[in-house]
């Protein structure tokens, strides 16, 4: 892409995790049978009227003040007017002018470099029905003759985020929607499941050549259901759009869809004369006004936000890369605080999460929760290790034991007698025995090699059963040996 | 005593609490006048003899146990079949809800249903409530039953038509520019648009959501208090429904007018007037001054730009609302062969009829892009500017009066063929529904032709406690007892 | 609060043209060309009365989208009894499954 420049601008839709819907009572359960969780109010009967659930009134600014946004103190509900048969109304319930936030940041780490992607809005809207395709091939909407429609999800809480076209990249695209992601699971709004379609992503993709200040046509492509789908998407339509310009071709504004099995994205071929919204204010529903007792409420109870706590963990001990796997993973992030809040070392406790408990959580299958390490564990394990009661590949060894259940870190290393030897008598005098059997060695070292020294410590380590601190070893052979 | 059916719903009360008679007297009363009126009048399109004959079974157990819910319990009423009865037909007078059944009751159905009222059944209106005759019915005509040739008004003519012919003591309509209180006026009964907000429109089939209300028919204005203590009050389900105890509306019913300052609404006073609707709003007007009110001018300069508005706001909230008219989840559904777009815009083309389908493409066009500000825009602010006279009239009197309509019934096919005439019937009522305030129309007389002159008393939002005192003193003055034609008892005498 | 001013568009002079075809699209309804002639007449007569809105200077008047001053309502986040489907899906023109079904959705 030499001497082209993409701009992307994200809308992320995150479904909220409220008990009932945004404008009904009906349960939040789209894996209920289809149609189980609909009442005159989601299947838009004559007469029925919205009536907004106070809970994502909350959730959607707990999401904007997290976002740096400005809640507006006055919002007002829109009626986006189009037909679609998943949409029950025919008009999606919005917001226009005066979204509930507006106007934030949210800084990104990308390859170890911090950029700030700006954020327009966060609005309020509702969700629509499930379709399925039925009929024809493999149940695609293009050659499907007939589609089913089940509207336990229509009326699903949702919130809209719409970025700047601040991005420049498939890669900060990608950094993005992870801490989105995380930021909107931090707050407990939402599960953000990518997988179970929770949270979406729609990329808007414009290239335009290097040091042009106008921006380029854009497209916008919908089904981005994944963050790898998010890059992989992105860098197919910022190619795309090259290959158009540089062949002559004009880049159509228009929605495409992206297919994850092929990776491509296709025209979805819909009219764009159709696209005339015909917003305008609600009539059934009154303007929603926050107070600044309210939103300060609502900021007084905002969780730790991910940011901060990588910065906490990275002051604890850790680095940047484990602090972020440690903080994306909360089974592990409860595991290190408590374990660095009763005196462990962050360091260590880190290393040992991040490294040999998912390790073993992922080889057995088992998720931490239900292995029998608890925090005390972890910070008696890295104890024996810092005072040299154990050494690292021993402390591996009483980890997984203590996982499967055997007792703690030193219940275990006592019963299968992996304590390091602390009795230095018992050392020098496997020390004695070494040198006394490789004498070519010894003379090596005192003419200068220090090569064999490793193998000396080796064989001291054998003949301990691997039980002796290494350094202590290492530090008798070069007294015995003068190296 | 008369036919039963001719009582007022007070009466009847009394009656059943002093066991005179029975609900399932009064129900077969009104059935009987039905099956007299109906063939002539058209006024029900369901009756619901069977959910009826228990709701008056109910009543009568509950009167025996000594149980009162008030002043409705036993009485038969009828509504209009925009307001949504679970399991009993309900089509807004469309080809589109042919046979619907809904799931669920309106609020002021299962208000009605609490107070041990008695639902005759649905009655007939324009589609979807948009008209001023009820001849823009899927079904059929409403007639009028002071003269059979004449239309009842609308939208809520069936309503109006069974209170003032008997067979129902009374009756809710739906008024969005005045279609209770034309209706009303045009058969010579009383109906009343409530506060905007004060009656729940849950389960009301939308038309104009911002200017729908919910109001009742009667044939006295103690009636139209008794139904509207009923219906009205704060509904969790209407989020524009007002969350405050409901004004004390029947409070000063007998304190008459002495010491009140009514305005007459001069821009309704001359051109587009009748002139004998006029003369008689006027001699009203003067007695009213001689019971002792102080009787001024008043005027509401954007008032003739009301109109105008009017017929840009509703049309564009229906444009919307109606769009989930598609075939899919109710209703009517083509059989034309298609994809999924195609079905939806035949359905919906061959189940509205040609003034819905009209509104809708009217509405369509004020909000699309490009037009929004000029059309939809533009009506906003004339809106508030229609509010704001209000607002300054009511600083200075206690209560507005006017015609309730430009003329009396006028005749059938006379406006069909043209809207803009049609829409110049609700003249005087739509600036109440713009406002968001009560208003009422009591008949005052008969004109030259024997049809019933409305005369129409508004007050501010929440006003309703001034506007019924004033109402019940114009009903006391004009003394109007003349029954129609169709609804005296030499008709029900076979 | 005076929303106009971030809106597309500008108070026109008052459109004569009607593309009646393409309001009738927006709104879904199949008519034919004669209806679409007749419609689009009488549109043209309603707007020409329409029209006199934009006669009355309202700079500085803020629209009116609701008759009362009032402001949240809201719902407690309580899940309730929802439908039992048979009560509605009995109503459907077409229903397979439980599902709503509907023609193929792409031409």
């Amino acid at each position: 892409m030499s001497g082209w420049e993409a701009v992307i601008g994200i809308e992320t839709h995150v479904e909220l995790s409220t008990h009932s819907k945004m404008f009904c009572s009906c349960a939040v359960d789209v894996a209920g049978p289809p149609n189980s969780a609909c009442c005159p109010v989601c299947l838009a009967l004559p007469g029925a009227l919205p009536v907004p659930n106070e809970k994502a009134i909350e959730g959607i600014i707990k999401i904007g003040l997290a976002l740096e946004c400005t809640i507006n103190e006055s919002s007002l509900f829109y009626r986006k007017n189009y037909f679609y048969p998943d949409l029950p109304k025919n008009y999606q319930i919005s917001q226009y002018t005066f979204p509930v936030c507006e106007g934030g940041k949210l800084d990104i780490d990308v390859d170890g470099t911090t950029m700030t992607v700006g954020i327009t809005r966060v609005h309020m809207e509702e969700d629509t029905g499930k379709s399925t395709h039925i009929g024809g091939g493999g149940g695609r909407i293009h050659d499907a003759d007939h589609t089913l429609l089940d509207f336990n999800r229509a009326g699903v809480p949702l919130v809209e985020i719409v970025t700047e076209p601040d991005i420049r990249s498939a890669a900060e695209a990608r950094a993005y929607g992870a801490e989105i992601q995380r930021i909107v699971f931090a707050l407990g709004v939402s599960d953000a499941k990518l997988e179970a379609g929770s949270m979406r992503f729609d990329v808007n993709v414009s290239v335009r050549p290097v040091g042009d200040e106008v921006l380029g046509t854009r497209t916008e492509t919908k089904n981005v259901n994944s963050l790898r789908a998010v890059q992989r998407a992105i860098e197919y339509e910022i190619d795309r759009q090259i290959n158009v310009l540089e062949t002559g071709g004009k880049v159509i504004q228009e929605t495409r869809h992206w297919n994850e099995d092929t990776g491509v994205t296709i025209s979805m071929r819909i009219k764009e004369e159709s696209e005339d919204y015909r917003y305008f204010q609600d009539p059934d529903l009154l303007p929603l006004e926050t107070s600044a007792e309210w939103r300060e409420e609502i900021r007084r109870g905002l969780p730790e936000l991910p940011a901060a706590r990588r910065a906490r963990f990275i002051d604890a001990g850790t680095d940047a890369v484990t602090a972020g796997l440690l903080v994306d993973d909360s089974d592990l992030s409860t595991l290190f605080e408590d374990a660095v809040a009763s005196g462990a070392s962050g360091r260590a406790v880190g290393i040992w999460l991040t490294g040999e408990v998912v390790a073993y959580s992922r080889r057995t299958g088992t998720p931490i929760p239900d292995t029998s390490l608890t925090a005390p564990h972890l910070g008696e394990l890295t104890g024996m290790v810092d005072e040299g009661k154990l050494s690292f590949s021993a402390a591996k060894e009483v980890l997984i034991a203590v996982m499967d259940g055997e007792g703690t870190p030193g219940d275990v290393a006592e019963a299968k007698d992996l304590f390091q030897v602390s009795d230095s008598g018992a050392i020098e005098s496997a020390v004695e025995s070494v040198l006394a059997e490789n004498p070519d060695a010894v003379n090596k070292i005192r003419s200068g090699e220090t090569k064999p020294l490793g193998f000396l410590v080796g064989q001291v380590m054998r003949q301990m059963g691997g039980r002796a601190d290494p350094k202590v070893v290492h530090s008798l052979l070069r007294k015995r040996t003068g190296a | 005593m008369g036919d039963l059916a001719d009582l007022t719903i007070l009466d009847a009360g009394d009656g059943l609490r002093a066991g005179d008679f029975s609900s399932a007297d009064l129900l077969e009363a009104v059935t009987r006048r039905a099956a007299v009126t109906e063939a002539h009048l058209h006024a029900y399109l369901t009756l619901d003899h069977e959910g009826a004959a228990q709701a008056a079974e109910a009543a009568d157990a509950s009167f025996a146990k000594g149980e009162d819910r008030g002043l409705l319990q036993g009485i038969p009423i009828a509504l209009k079949d925009n307001m949504c009865t679970r399991g009993i037909e309900t089509t807004a007078s469309s080809r589109i809800l042919d046979g619907w059944k809904p799931p669920y009751d309106a609020t002021v159905v299962t208000r009605l249903r609490e107070a041990g009222a008695v639902i005759t059944g649905k009655t007939n209106l324009d589609e979807f409530a948009m008209g001023s005759s009820t001849e823009n019915s899927a079904y059929g005509p409403t007639r009028n039953p002071w003269n059979t040739d004449k239309v009842p008004g609308g939208s809520s003519g069936g309503s109006a038509v069974t209170t003032a012919v008997g067979s129902a003591f009374g009756s809710l309509g739906s008024d969005t520019g005045g279609s209770v209180r034309q209706p009303a006026a045009l058969t010579g009964v009383v109906g009343m648009k409530p506060t905007y907000g004060i009656v729940s429109r849950y389960g009301l089939i939308a038309f104009a959501s911002s200017l729908d209300q919910i109001g009742p028919f009667s044939r006295s204005v103690a009636d139209s208090v008794a139904m509207l203590d009923v219906i009205s009050g704060f509904d969790p389900r209407d989020a524009t429904s007002i969350n405050a105890p409901v004004p004390n509306f029947g409070g000063s019913l007998d304190r008459g007018v002495a010491g009140l300052k009514i305005g007459v609404v001069t821009e309704f006073m001359g051109e587009g007037i009748d002139p004998h609707v006029i003369t008689a709003t006027r001699a009203m007007a003067d007695r009213l001054a001689g019971a002792g009110a102080e009787v001024v001018e008043a005027t509401l300069p954007s008032v003739e730009y009301a109109l105008s508005a009017y017929y840009l706001i509703a049309p564009a909230e229906c444009s919307s609302n109606l769009a989930r008219f598609d075939g899919i989840r109710f209703g009517h559904r083509t059989q034309v062969e298609g994809t999924t777009e195609e079905m939806m815009a035949h359905t919906r083309a061959e189940g509205f009829g040609p003034e819905v389908i009209r509104r809708i493409l009217l509405g369509t066009y004020a909000l699309s892009a490009g037009y929004y500000d000029a059309f939809y825009g533009q009506a906003q602010k004339v809106r508030t500017l229609v509010r704001n006279d209000f607002t300054a009239a009511y600083g200075h009197v206690d209560v507005l009066i006017s015609p309730t309509t430009p003329t009396t019934a006028f005749s059938v096919g006379e406006k069909a063929a043209d809207p803009i005439a049609m829409y110049y019937s609700d003249l005087c009522t739509i600036p109440s529904n713009l406002a968001g305030d009560p208003a009422i129309s009591v008949p005052i007389g008969l004109d030259d032709a024997g049809l019933p002159v409305g005369f129409q008393v508004m007050a501010p939002s929440l006003g309703e406690e001034v506007m019924y005192q004033v109402a019940a003193e114009v009903e006391r003055l004009a003394g109007f007892t003349e029954r129609a034609l169709l609804a005296t008892s030499t008709v029900v005498a076979p | 609060m005076d929303e106009s001013s971030t809106r597309v568009g500008t108070i026109a002079a008052m459109p004569v043209d009607i593309d009646i075809a393409k309001v009738a699209r927006l709104a879904r309804l199949a008519l034919s060309d004669e209806e679409l002639e007749m419609y689009g007449a009488q549109l043209g007569d309603i707007l020409e009365h329409a029209e006199r809105v934009q006669a009355l200077p309202t700079e500085g008047v803020a629209p009116t989208s609701h008759p009362l001053p009032m402001v949240n309502a809201f719902r407690e986040d309580v899940a309730r009894e929802s439908l039992e489907p048979a009560s509605f899906l009995s109503e459907a023109p077409d229903v397979k499954d439980g599902q709503f079904r509907v023609p193929r959705i792409l031409g």
